[in-house]
């Protein structure tokens, strides 16, 4: 009974909350951000916060990092933070277009940007939603509200995120690197919605961090919608690193047109909870989408990575590695579904998932999928749970390397088929290094972080 | 169309060969479901009086359920009010040989190709063969009761050995397990029980056959099988419907209980009426199947054929309870036409040491839709486990539908669990080498697709493998072959 009475008050919660600020948030922000505003908001109240009935959420259990009193943040609020005291989570010799979020909001200041190629443009979503609305004209055709919840309550909320264009032909050659920080001084509700605009023939690399500054609890529900362009190369790197307090729920829609490659690879390396939600529509011949992931969480965290890739069209490829190492009482989910469309033919598909089990309280649960109308295709999944083979820990041990350190090699192999798909190589090495600290236990976090968050 | 497409086209296009409706008299109650209708059945049934409760309790559950909708099926609207719960042959006499046999019947039998002679001579099969929910003839009673093996009906079950049955109905199948368990538990009219007693290896297959006869009436059946500390039993199932063009509904639930050291093998070959090639009639089945590893060391497989049913919805699932308990799931399953299947198989792995395999193939042609879903828990507690999966999809043209639904669970560090599908159609250079070798496109598919589904014939016993490929090659081969 109670249950079901908390149950309905927390949805109930958000909507209140909507109706009382929807006002504000209407004036305050462009028409493009508002126009779908209210059905969405009809949306999220339909489905409300999603429980593990919800076959999308079955591994997750989003009610209790729904349940704090957040604080909600509408409004740009100037960063407190002294940039150079938190350090640059960097990576050593790379060189990028450097640019701030905090909480959601584009950093008003982000010096660091550099100089982009002429005619790219990386700003704050709202401004851009005053000034160049015909750039936002797909802005919200691809997070579909009716099919999830989170985004629905993203799009009712959205004000703010970054803003990405790249015109026609244009080659970025420096990776840029979007920094997002959460800091507020008390437990905050986080939206973050950015929009990518990739044109025709364009090569771009993107690299996403996520930070927490203080140990403030922490719920960010971010939605990413991008376009990628005819011919494009689009690469996107998320490093995810945050306290054991936050809740990290991340949207990422990306299309694609014909002859285009897009890449994402997500590094889970801490977080409380983590849900990255992935959909690629290929919806053009000869496109090619590649999907990494992998995650090395310990303690309670978990990690759930969702993916959908729709074979729109014929004659395109697409391949997922998703690797988890999960250690202590720690939980992981994979959840990949492979859609080819009837007619979408010739097309190459395959998914692959493993997973190493540390402890015996660390659980994984994966859910591979393949719905395919399409006769003439090559499609395939696999999944293992496992530990590590003692067959191959006896090779190197009659090699003479102790134990322990064959393990580590084992895991650092296992991990490296993901890493090794990054193709910024200061990037690569950088991730290696962070993964080989974490297996011997040096750090569990990013150990150049300002704030050494005992969590 | 190039010749493979032709061929591809006449193979998936054959009729169902095995329709035809027999006239026997039945006694039918009235249509819809109610207290008194289940009331009715257990009067009519004279069961004993727990047997009430059981099904008062199933019917009170399942009217507070909603008929599932996760599977991958398009199921139209079922009226579970507009359906006969009940229907027996009217004559029930108790027949000493076969001349006694209502002719008609054995017609129908003969028409089936249910050797039930001959199967008495050669083949050493006692068959419990079930028209339209009641038992009408067992046979082979006797040589199996003198190893103290009891192979009855489920009602003769429950007139003659009721304690057993009140220890073990529901044990793997809980009344509220799923909607359509529910509806079997309340109605259920008739099926098969077997009780293997400790230390004997049943010395025959045994068999089955089931038929639904009469228009509308929806056939229940509940087998339970028990096999106790180091038995061993095999037992087949099989099926065919004569051609109806109103959809029919069957909601089977099947109980295995296996204790210490115990084995049971399960083998299914379904075939019943699929719908014409448009789409129109066939039978919605819509079974539970499981099966408990209830002591150490036991071991239960299913083996299954499927290629009749319009839409088939069934899950064969292994509870692994016991240390050391095998699990094994082997299915071929075939969709043609506007066939949907949505079949596979659960493994819980609960006690130590506990392994597990699944072999899946399914085979998808004309504008069928053929879905594997399964599940494979591991439980904390099940340390030192394993299961290996595998799920190969063939597509047979461009209109068909292939899908794979697998979770995996999995709670500790010392199991291991491995998944993998694949799909893809026949490859052309497969084809190509066939003919290379003077084998013509018709016989290279037949031969393909019987090589691809070989690893689970081979499952099958000997009697059973022979039917199995018969019905692979009329679901999909038609002229072929």
């Amino acid at each position: 009974m109670s249950v079901l009475v908390e149950k309905a008050d927390l949805s109930l919660k958000y909507t209140a909350h909507y109706n009382e600020v929807k006002e504000s948030l209407r004036e305050d922000s462009a028409d493009v951000l508002n126009v779908p505003r209210n059905k969405a908001f009809q949306d999220f109240v339909m489905q409300g916060i999603p429980t593990r009935k919800n076959e999308n959420y079955k591994y997750t259990n989003l009610q209790p990092q729904f349940y704090p009193e957040y604080r909600f943040i509408h409004r740009r609020e100037p960063a407190k933070v002294d940039l150079n005291a938190v350090g640059r989570c960097d990576v050593p010799q790379l060189d990028t277009h450097l640019a701030y979020i905090f909480n959601g909001w584009y950093y008003e200041n982000n010096k660091q940007v550099g100089q982009l190629p002429k005619g790219v443009i990386l700003e704050s979503l709202e401004k851009m939603a005053y000034e160049k609305p015909e750039l936002l004209a797909k802005y919200g055709t691809l997070a579909n509200t009716g099919d999830d919840p989170l985004v629905a309550l993203n799009t009712a909320f959205a004000k703010d995120g970054y803003f990405l264009y790249v015109p026609k032909n244009t080659v970025v050659e420096k990776p840029i690197q979007l920094i997002n920080f959460l800091q507020a001084n008390q437990d905050a509700f986080v939206t973050q919605r950015n929009f990518i605009y990739v044109e025709e023939g364009v090569d771009v690399k993107i690299i996403s961090c996520d930070h927490t500054l203080n140990l403030n609890k922490y719920l960010n529900n971010s939605v990413t919608e991008v376009f990628v362009g005819a011919n494009a190369n689009f690469e996107y790197y998320t490093l995810q690193n945050q306290h054991n307090q936050t809740t990290s729920l991340n949207s990422v829609f990306i299309h694609q047109e014909r002859d285009s490659r897009a890449t994402t690879l997500y590094s889970s390396l801490h977080g409380g909870l983590i849900r990255n939600n992935l959909k690629f529509i290929l919806d053009g011949e000869n496109a090619e989408a590649n999907l990494y992931g992998m995650a090395f969480i310990d303690r309670k965290q978990h990690v759930d990575n969702f993916t959908q890739v729709i074979h729109a069209k014929p004659h395109c490829q697409s391949n997922q590695v998703y690797k988890n190492v999960l250690d202590d009482d720690s939980t992981g989910a994979f959840a990949g579904r492979i859609h080819v469309v009837r007619d979408a033919q010739k097309t190459n598909a395959f998914q692959r998932n493993n997973n190493l089990l540390l402890t015996d309280k660390a659980t994984m649960q994966t859910k591979p999928q393949l719905i395919i109308d399409a006769d003439d295709v090559k499609c395939s999944h696999g999944a293992t749970v496992g530990q590590i083979d003692e067959e191959a820990l006896f090779y190197l041990r009659s090699r003479g390397i102790e134990e322990s350190k064959a393990r580590l090699m084992m895991m650092n192999a296992f991990a490296h088929e993901v890493i090794q798909r990054i193709s910024v190589e200061p990037l690569r090495d950088r991730i290696d290094e962070l993964v080989d600290k974490r297996l011997k236990g040096e750090v569990a976090r990013c150990h150049e972080c300002a704030y050494n968050c005992e969590c | 169309m190039t010749d493979q497409d032709k061929i591809l086209a006449e193979v998936t296009q054959s009729e169902y060969k095995y329709g035809f409706f027999s006239d026997i008299e039945t006694d039918i109650i009235d249509i819809g479901l109610n207290e008194d209708v289940v009331r009715t059945i257990w009067e009519k049934k004279k069961e004993p009086d727990f047997m009430l409760e059981f099904r008062l309790d199933a019917f009170r559950k399942w009217q507070k359920m909603k008929m599932p909708d996760w599977a991958y099926l398009k199921v139209p609207p079922i009226d579970f009010q507009s359906i006969s719960y009940y229907a027996a042959p009217k004559k029930k006499p108790q027949y000493e040989s076969l001349d006694e046999v209502d002719p008609e019947l054995l017609e129908t039998f003969n028409k089936l190709g249910i050797p039930l002679e001959e199967q008495k001579h050669l083949a050493g099969v006692a068959v419990d063969a079930v028209i339209d929910s009641v038992s009408v003839k067992t046979t082979f009673k006797e040589v199996l009761a003198e190893q103290g093996i009891i192979f009855c009906s489920f009602s003769d079950a429950l007139q003659e050995h009721p304690d057993l049955v009140r220890k073990y109905l529901g044990q793997s199948v809980p009344v509220a397990d799923n909607f359509f368990a529910a509806l079997n538990s309340a109605v259920f009219s008739d099926g098969s029980f077997c009780y293997i007693p400790e230390g004997v290896k049943c010395p025959m297959e045994l068999s089955t056959y089931f038929r639904i006869n009469s228009a509308n009436t929806g056939q229940f059946e509940r087998t339970l099988i028990v096999a106790d500390n180091d038995s061993y039993v095999s037992y087949l199932e099989g099926c065919t419907a004569p051609m109806r063009d109103e959809n029919q509904l069957h909601a089977a639930v099947v109980e295995i209980i296996a204790l210490d050291r115990a084995e049971v093998k399960y083998s299914t070959v379904q075939n019943w009426y699929p719908g014409d090639k448009n789409g129109k009639g066939g039978i919605y089945n819509f079974v539970t199947k499981r099966g408990v590893c209830r002591g150490v060391s036991s071991k239960i497989s299913w083996t299954q054929v499927e290629t009749g049913s319009a839409i088939t919805w069934k899950y064969p699932s292994c509870i692994l309870l016991g240390d050391n308990s095998v699990g094994e799931f082997n299915s071929v399953a075939v969709t043609n036409n506007h066939q949907q299947a949505d079949t596979g198989s659960k493994m819980i792995h609960i006690g130590k040491n506990t392994k597990s395999t699944i072999i899946s193939k399914g085979i998808s042609a004309g504008k069928s839709d053929n879905s594997y879903r399964g599940l494979v828990k591991v439980l904390p507690g099940a340390t030192n486990s394993r299961n290996f999966s595998q799920c190969d999809s063939l597509l047979l043209n461009d209109t068909c539908g292939a899908h794979t639904f697998p979770y995996i669970e999995v709670g500790n560090k010392s199991s291991i669990v491995e998944h993998e599908a694949t799909t893809s159609k026949i490859g052309e250079d497969q084809i190509f080498y066939c003919n290379q070798r003077g084998i013509d496109t018709e016989k290279a598919i037949g031969m393909i697709v019987n090589g691809y589904a070989k690893e689970v014939l081979n499952k099958l016993p000997m009697e059973f493998a022979v039917e199995a490929q018969k019905l692979l090659q009329i679901s999909l081969e038609g002229s072929v072959g």
